[in-house]
């Protein structure tokens, strides 16, 4: 019976976005724009939940990694014709180099792993505030150099001609690959490693476990996801460096933690509930349609409303939404356990 | 008298100095605020913000400067306590990283209420504009705003220092910044010492608004964040747990900023917080606990 238990682990998250996706096919193409980019920004807090919610530490330089993959599916799908207008000063390999939509997805996942591995390297040896101020810097640094370095994408320009191939089948898999990854990570000893470290660091350590090696291993694999989110996000809509930096960090991480950051149910739900939410709002500002009553609501309100729930959600329940935990079926107790409970009290 | 190293010249020393004063504050208040609650917070710069909204506007009704500045003081302070009464209050016992993601949720609260209210444009910022004319100093010309930041700065500081060390609020102040489950069992009132705390650094904030928005031509929504930034990474830098290499650490990454954003050509100056980042945290990773901490402190995890 435990594997059913297990596999409603997986399934909770899985059918969540599959249900978004169904839900998506129902609507108006101009509302599945906001649906596709819910999911993607499912990937995108999945991502986090892998280092944050299995190690406990927060990490602000995701979002790097996200970017990081973005620019090198961006760069490496952009028909080359269209490169030499749009990205003149672009290296030479860059320039001539271009692959396919899958391959483009698999580089960005390998690229942010990459990238996250060298910056984890020296980093993941710190911790408390020294670490998120690292993680910080990394996340100012990569903006920095993704806005001006144009031999290696737009610069301060946004992203044109990337082929927009991230549709609903594409957003759909992607969110479901970021799942399963997430899943299958989670059920590996590593992960109970580093969740041991996250209860306590110095009993984990006394127990021979390496806080160092597990917390890298989860920050490369979760910067892979990241940055695989990040190709997603290419394909779906043209980016710019200034898109990928603060206010996507505030943003997924609130829904990390509004959702729970300890479950993996909980980044989906955050990710979903937060992300409808804002959709909702930034709809209305071109009046939307709730049965019957039409409204509209002045731009920024999204925002708005989103900051407000986030502080709400913190302040009445601090473990988020799930409270950090997976769907469990009841547990039915069998005779012998009743018994027990009776016979100790 | 020249100062010829680099491209430095004195008044790009004296700019350095200036903005290395104004950072210093703002890494006092920061740390000031981390001291008694364990609490970054990440919504100071929105604090300064609407500071610098509050001046622009009261030169756009026609206040007299010293009224704009009272008012500006005003907001800002109002601002700080309802922040703690709302939302450091309730959360006060949760877990660091908690309270981290509030202050992170409250800054882009405020920074959007001012999207929402004066728009992506911002306002012009003229109220003060006058003291950017410079002043001959034996024969340099150094822009007034920069005498009056690091005068004002260094004030500032030596006034927190008198009270820190000479005052009972002073005394409970450190006490609760070293234990503050002891200092409670001692006699220390919790909402006293945090209320002045969060006074004290609104007061900061304010003057830092004050500061800052002389020499920008216009109030923006996102006017002082990239500051926070980098004064939390020179805290951090610095120890955040005591005043004074809090305040090194924050004078030392405005000092860097001002200088080097005048010395390096503009293909590189727009690299400027790359070399920053990077150079702090290669000073992390040799001195995790700050540059200027005493022996090993304790494991934090947020």
């Amino acid at each position: 019976m435990t594997w059913i238990r297990r596999a409603v682990e997986l399934l909770a998250p899985a059918l969540l976005i599959l249900g978004t996706a169904l839900l998506a096919l129902e609507v108006s193409s101009y509302l599945q724009a906001y649906f596709l980019d819910t999911l993607v920004k499912v990937a995108i807090v999945v991502a986090l939940y892998v280092f944050i919610g299995n190690s406990g530490v927060l990490s602000f330089g995701h979002v790097s990694f996200v970017a990081v993959g973005a620019w090198t599916a961006g760069v490496l799908t952009v028909p080359e014709d269209q490169k030499r207008i749009t990205m003149p000063g672009l290296a030479h390999f860059l320039l001539t180099t271009s692959v396919g939509n899958v391959a483009s997805l698999v580089l960005a996942a390998v690229v942010g792993g990459i990238f996250a591995f060298a910056v984890g390297l020296p980093l993941m040896r710190l911790s408390g505030l020294a670490a998120g101020i690292a993680t910080f810097g990394v996340l100012e640094i990569t903006n920095n150099v993704l806005t001006y370095e144009q031999r290696i994408g737009p610069g301060l320009n946004a992203f044109s001609s990337v082929p927009s191939t991230t549709g609903i089948w594409q957003a759909t898999i992607g969110g479901l690959v970021c799942v399963v990854v997430a899943y299958a990570y989670q059920r590996t000893r590593f992960s109970r490693m580093l969740r041991a470290t996250r209860e306590d660091p110095a009993a984990a350590a006394a127990a021979g476990i390496s806080i160092y090696r597990q917390r890298l291993l989860a920050f490369t694999l979760s910067g892979a996801l990241a940055g695989f989110a990040g190709g997603l996000y290419v394909h779906l809509q043209p980016l710019q460096a200034g898109s990928l930096s603060l206010n996507l960090t505030f943003v997924t991480l609130a829904m990390l933690v509004v959702g729970g950051s300890g479950s993996l149910l909980g980044a989906v739900v955050g990710a979903l509930a937060l992300n409808g939410i804002f959709s909702f709002f930034s709809a209305a500002t071109n009046t939307v349609d709730v049965l019957g009553w039409s409204f509209t609501v002045p731009s920024g309100t999204a925002e708005l409303t989103l900051g407000m729930l986030m502080a709400i959600v913190l302040i009445l329940r601090p473990n988020g939404l799930t409270g950090g935990r997976e769907l469990s079926l009841p547990r039915r107790r069998s005779v012998a356990d009743l018994e027990k409970a009776r016979a100790t009290t | 008298m020249t100062l010829a190293f680099l491209n430095l010249t004195w008044p790009t020393f004296a700019n350095g100095l200036a903005l290395g004063g104004v950072y210093a504050l703002m890494a006092v208040g920061i740390g000031l605020v981390f001291g008694v609650l364990r609490l970054v917070n990440f919504a100071y710069g929105q604090l300064i913000m609407a500071g610098a909204f509050a001046l622009a506007f009261g030169s756009q009704w026609g206040f007299p400067n010293w009224a704009s500045i009272l008012f500006c003081f005003g907001v800002v302070l109002g601002l700080s306590v309802l922040m703690d009464l709302l939302v450091f209050r309730p959360l006060r016992t949760h877990s660091p990283a908690v309270m981290l993601v509030a202050t992170f949720a409250v800054a882009f609260l405020l920074q959007n209420i001012a999207l929402l209210a004066f728009g992506p444009l911002g306002k012009s910022a003229g109220a003060l504009a006058i003291l950017n004319a410079p002043w001959d100093i034996g024969g340099v010309f150094i822009k007034k705003i920069a005498v009056i930041s690091f005068a004002t700065a260094v004030g500032c500081l030596v006034i927190l220092q008198l009270l820190l060390t000479r005052t009972p609020l002073g005394l409970h102040m450190r006490a609760a910044a070293m234990d503050f489950r002891t200092a409670r069992l001692l006699g220390v009132r919790a909402n006293w010492v945090i209320s002045g705390a969060v006074i004290v650094s609104g007061l900061f904030a304010a003057v830092s608004a004050v500061m800052l928005s002389v020499q920008e031509l216009t109030v923006v929504p996102t006017f002082g964040t990239q500051d926070t930034i980098l004064v939390l990474a020179g805290v951090v830098l610095g120890g955040l747990n005591r005043p004074i290499p809090a305040t090194l650490g924050g004078f030392s990454i405005g000092f860097a900023n001002g200088i080097l954003g005048g010395v390096l050509p503009s293909n590189q100056s727009q690299y400027l917080p790359s070399f920053l980042f990077a150079a702090v945290i290669v000073v992390l990773l040799v001195r995790p606990n700050g540059l200027f901490a005493r022996g090993g402190g304790t494991v934090e995890r947020v």
